[in-house]
C-alpha cells in the first residue's frame, strides 16, 4: 500500500473522560497526527452501531470510539455497553469483510493526554495499512 | 424539528495567536461564509471576551440570527459562557454549537495547510450540527439543605464545622472510630513547630459538639444514587459491639482485656500497642471504646478466659454488647465533599533499604509516634524497645533519607509528595532538641523548602549543626551482630561514594492515594489523575470541583499537601457545596433522552441499559389498543444516551445528541478533504 495515502478517520470521543483527554493533549501542546476527526458525545454508550457504518459508508477510513475507562464511566456503565456492543459489531464487521483494524476502540481518562497520542498514532498506522476503505462507499448522501 | 429557515452565524476565534498563528483563520471564515444556512461568519481576537460576545448578540438582534457556532477552545471550557451570550440575546442556549480548533486542532498540528483543512471540516460538521439544533427547556429543582463530608482528618473536619457553622446540615462520616486522621498522629508540625494535637483537639471536640453536625464514626459510605442538590446515600454503621449511649469511655474494660498490650496500634504505626477493645488515642473523639472484631477472643473464637469476656464484667455501665449488629442509615443531602486522604508509602517497596528486617529503620510517621509526648514511649528516643517496653537504645547516630517513594519511576511514583522535605528537616530539628550531642545526617535529592516559613526554617536546621549531603542511599544494611546500620550513598555534588554508620533511619516516606482508593471511586464515580489521586474539574480554576456536579475534593485524596493548603482546600471545597444549598436551587440536566412515542414499540431495551433506571414502561391508549410505550423521568435522566444506541427503532433520543443531529457530522467528516 502507498505511503502517501492519508486515510480519514472519525473519532467518537465520550466527554467526560476521553474528549477531556484529547484536550489535554491540546493543552500539554502534545503534537499528532490529523487523521482523526473528532465528534463529542456524552458517552461512549451512546454510539450507535449505525454511526460505524454509517461513517464507513460516507467515506471514513476508520473509525475510533473511546470512553472512559471500565468502571470509571461518568454514566457507571455506559462504557461497559459500548464494549459489548463494540465487540459484537467487531465480528460483524470482520464477517462482511472489513478489516477488523479499521474500527477501534480505547479507554482514554481526562488524565492521559499522551495516551491519546498513542491511540491516534495506532489506529492511523493501522489503517494505513488497511488502505482505503471502498467496501461501503455509496452515493454521495443529502442530510 | 425545523420551525423556520435556520440563520447561522459563525465565529470564527484568534484565542489571540493560539489559533491564529496555525490555522488561516480567513480562509476558515471564508469556507464558512459559504456554507448552507449561514447568514455571517466573522473572526475575532477573543471571542469569549466582552466585545467578542457583545459581537454575537449584535448580530442575534441585527441578522435574526437562530443559530450560533463558535469556533474556538473546547466546549469543555466556554459552552457555558457562549450560552449565556445567546440567553442575554433572548436566544434559547442550546441553539449554540462549537466547534474545537484549538485544543483538538491549532496546538495540536504543527502544519498551518493541515490544520485549516481541518479547522474548515470541523466547522462544516459543527454548521450541519447547528442547522438541526433545538431550543431546550432548563428547569430548576430544589437543594436538600445538607452535606455529606467523608473523611474527619483536618480536611473533612475544616470542610464541616465552616458549613455547619454557615447554618447548615452536615453529616460526617469517618471509617475509623475516631476523627482526626493523619494529622492527629503528627507530633509537631512544620515550620512553626506547633503541636500538632493542641491545633486539632479544639476542633475534633468541636464536631463531635456542633449542633449542626452528626458524627458519624466507625461508618462507610454503603452507596450513593441521585444527583446534585437531591443525593440519597446509605451510610453502614460498623457494630462497635459497645452501647454508644451507655459507654462512658473510662477504659477499664481496655485495662482488664485479656489482649491488652498485645495488639500493635494502628494509631502508633504498630510501635505501640492497644487492647482489643479500644479508643485508637486518648483525645480520641468519640471517646467511646469499640471492640476490634478481627481481634477479640470473643467475637473470633467465641469465647474468652474461662469466666467469659473480662471486658463485659468489669463495665459498670453494662455498655458491652457482643450481638450488636452493623446498621444501615439513608440519609438525604445536596452536596458531597470527598476528603478521604493517603496513605504513606510502603517502605516494602523499596527492600534496599532494609525497612522490613531492620526494626531501627522507620517511616516517618512511625517516627512522629515515637517522638511524640503521648506516644508509646512518651516522646522518650528510645528504639527498638519490645513490646513489654522494655529494652532498646538511644540512638547517637541517625540519618533521615529523602523522597522514599516519591519522585522514584522505579516504584511508580513521579510525583513529589511535597511535605517529606519538610517533616525531615523538623525531626531532625525535634532529635537535636532532645538529643543535643546526636550526629544527625540528611541524604537528599533536592530540598523543596517552597511554602511560607520553609527556606527560613530548612536554615535555622542546618544551622543547628545537621548535616545535609546529596545524595539517594543505594542501599541500607546491618553491619555485624549490632544494630548498627551502614548506609550507602555517593556525594552526588563531590561525586565519591561514601558508606554512612548510623544507628536510627528515619525513611522520608511520600503520600500514595488510599489502598481503597477504588471503592471510593466506584461509589462516587471519580477519576483519577495519572498519579492516581483524584481527578479536579480543572487543574487551575476548578481544583475543589469533580466532573460530577455537586461532588467535591478536599485534602490529600485530591494530591499531596500540607496542614495549610488543606485547610485552604476544605475551606474552598466548603464554599464550593455552600453555593447550590445556599442559593436552594440546581438546574437540572436540560439535554436529556425523550421519547417518540410513535416510533416506540415498547420492547424495553432502553429500560434495561439505563444506569439510573430512568425508564419505565407505560400503558398507552392508542385508539382503543392499549399498548406499552417508554417514559422518560426528567429528573432521573442524565442524558447519556446508553438508550438510544439499544434502541432498535431510533425512538429515544437524548436531546442536542439525536441521531439527526450527529449522522450529519459523520457526513460531513466522512467525506475526504481533496
Amino acid at each position: 500500500m502507498s505511503n502517501d495515502f492519508e486515510p480519514n478517520i472519525i473519532g467518537f470521543l465520550c466527554n467526560w473522560c476521553s474528549y477531556a483527554g484529547a484536550d489535554l493533549a491540546g493543552t500539554s501542546r502534545t503534537h499528532y497526527l490529523p487523521n482523526v476527526k473528532i465528534i463529542r458525545v456524552m458517552c461512549s454508550g451512546r454510539v450507535n452501531p449505525l454511526f460505524i457504518v454509517n461513517a464507513l459508508q460516507q467515506g471514513a477510513d476508520g473509525v475510533l470510539i473511546s470512553g472512559c475507562h471500565p468502571g470509571d464511566c461518568h454514566y457507571l456503565e455506559g462504557n461497559y455497553f459500548a464494549r459489548r456492543r463494540f465487540v459484537l459489531m467487531h465480528k460483524l464487521l470482520e464477517h462482511v469483510g472489513v478489516d477488523p483494524r479499521r474500527v477501534q476502540m480505547s479507554w482514554v481518562s481526562a488524565s492521559e493526554g499522551a495516551k491519546f497520542k498513542d491511540v491516534v498514532e495506532k489506529i492511523v498506522s493501522d489503517v494505513k495499512e488497511a488502505g482505503p476503505m471502498d467496501q461501503f462507499r455509496r452515493r454521495q448522501l443529502n442530510w | 424539528m425545523i420551525n423556520y429557515r435556520p440563520r447561522i452565524g459563525v465565529y470564527i476565534c484568534h484565542c489571540g495567536i493560539n489559533i491564529a498563528a496555525v490555522i488561516d483563520v480567513k480562509a476558515v471564515v471564508e469556507h464558512a461564509s459559504k456554507l448552507p444556512g449561514v447568514v455571517v461568519a466573522r473572526d475575532y481576537s477573543y471571542m469569549c471576551s466582552d466585545p467578542g460576545q457583545g459581537m454575537v448578540r449584535e448580530d442575534i438582534e441585527k441578522e435574526k440570527l437562530n443559530r450560533v457556532v463558535v469556533a474556538s477552545c473546547s466546549p469543555r471550557m466556554h459552552e457555558p459562557t457562549f450560552r449565556n451570550t445567546l440567553k442575554d440575546a433572548g436566544l434559547n442556549p442550546y441553539y449554540l454549537e462549537m466547534a474545537n480548533i484549538r485544543e483538538q486542532c491549532s496546538w495540536v498540528h504543527e502544519d498551518p495547510a493541515i490544520a485549516t483543512e481541518k479547522a474548515k471540516k470541523l466547522v462544516e460538521a459543527a454548521v450541519a450540527k447547528a442547522l438541526l439544533l433545538e431550543a431546550l427547556e432548563e428547569k430548576e429543582v430544589d437543594v436538600t439543605p445538607a452535606c455529606l463530608i467523608i473523611g474527619a482528618g483536618i480536611a473533612g473536619i475544616q470542610a464541616a464545622l465552616d458549613i455547619a457553622d454557615a447554618g447548615f446540615k452536615v453529616y460526617l462520616v469517618e471509617k475509623n472510630p475516631s476523627v482526626g486522621g493523619h494529622m492527629a498522629q503528627l507530633d509537631k508540625t512544620f515550620p512553626t513547630l506547633d503541636c500538632s494535637a493542641c491545633i486539632l483537639t479544639p476542633k475534633m471536640v468541636d464536631v463531635a459538639n456542633h449542633p449542626n453536625i452528626e458524627l458519624m464514626t466507625y461508618s462507610q459510605v454503603e452507596s450513593i444514587e441521585g444527583y446534585v442538590g437531591n443525593f440519597k446515600a446509605t451510610i453502614r454503621k460498623k457494630a462497635r459491639y459497645v452501647d454508644f449511649d451507655k459507654c462512658t469511655g473510662c477504659g477499664i474494660c481496655a485495662e482488664n482485656c485479656r489482649l491488652a498490650g498485645r495488639i500493635p496500634s494502628e494509631f502508633d504505626e504498630g510501635i505501640g500497642y492497644r487492647s482489643a477493645i479500644y479508643i485508637p488515642f486518648p483525645q480520641a473523639v468519640p471517646a467511646k471504646y469499640t471492640i476490634d472484631p478481627e481481634r477479640c477472643l470473643q467475637l473470633t473464637k467465641g469465647k474468652c478466659g474461662k469466666e467469659g469476656p473480662a471486658c463485659a464484667a468489669v463495665c459498670d455501665a453494662k455498655a458491652i454488647n457482643f450481638e450488636q449488629q452493623d446498621e444501615l442509615v439513608e440519609i438525604e443531602i445536596g452536596t458531597i465533599i470527598v476528603a478521604t486522604g493517603y496513605d504513606i508509602f510502603d517502605p516494602t517497596r523499596k527492600p534496599e533499604y532494609g525497612y522490613a528486617e531492620n526494626p531501627n529503620v522507620m517511616t516517618g510517621l512511625e517516627f512522629e509516634r515515637l517522638v511524640s509526648a503521648s506516644g508509646p514511649t512518651g516522646g522518650k528516643i528510645i528504639v527498638g524497645r519490645d513490646r513489654k517496653g522494655e529494652g532498646g537504645f538511644e540512638p547517637k547516630k541517625i540519618g533521615f533519607i529523602h523522597c522514599v517513594g516519591s519522585r522514584d519511576k522505579s516504584v511508580g511514583n513521579e510525583y513529589c509528595s511535597r511535605v517529606c522535605c519538610m517533616y525531615l528537616a523538623k525531626q531532625a530539628h525535634l532529635i537535636k532538641d532532645k538529643l543535643p550531642d546526636a550526629e544527625i545526617t540528611v541524604f537528599y535529592m533536592d530540598v523543596r523548602a517552597f511554602g511560607k516559613g520553609f527556606e527560613e526554617f530548612y536554615d535555622r536546621v542546618r544551622r543547628e549543626g545537621i548535616r545535609y549531603i546529596r545524595g539517594n542511599p543505594s542501599e541500607i544494611y546491618r553491619k555485624g551482630d549490632d544494630h548498627t546500620l551502614i548506609i550507602k550513598v555517593e556525594d552526588t555534588l563531590t561525586g565519591t561514594p561514601m558508606e554512612y554508620e548510623a544507628d536510627l533511619v528515619v525513611l522520608g516516606v511520600g503520600l500514595e492515594p488510599r489502598k481503597d482508593v477504588r471503592e471510593i471511586i466506584n461509589l462516587f464515580k471519580l477519576s483519577q489523575s495519572t498519579d492516581g489521586f483524584f481527578l479536579e474539574a480543572h487543574p487551575k480554576l476548578r481544583p475543589v470541583d469533580t466532573a460530577s456536579d455537586g461532588i467535591f475534593l478536599a485534602g490529600c485524596c485530591q494530591g499531596p499537601k500540607d496542614i495549610p493548603d488543606t485547610v485552604a482546600q476544605a475551606k474552598g471545597a466548603a464554599s464550593s457545596a455552600l453555593i447550590p444549598m445556599a442559593s436552594g436551587k440546581v438546574k437540572v440536566e436540560a439535554q436529556i433522552s425523550v421519547v417518540n412515542k410513535d416510533e416506540c414499540r415498547g420492547c424495553g431495551f432502553c429500560v434495561e441499559v439505563c444506569p439510573y433506571s430512568a425508564i419505565e414502561l407505560v400503558e398507552e391508549n392508542r385508539q382503543g389498543n392499549i399498548i406499552k410505550v417508554a417514559s422518560v423521568n426528567e429528573a432521573l435522566c442524565k442524558g447519556c444516551g446508553s438508550c438510544a444506541a439499544a434502541c432498535l427503532s431510533g425512538a429515544i433520543q437524548p436531546k442536542s445528541f439525536k441521531d439527526e443531529q450527529i449522522l450529519p457530522q459523520i457526513a460531513v467528516l466522512g467525506v475526504k478533504t481533496e
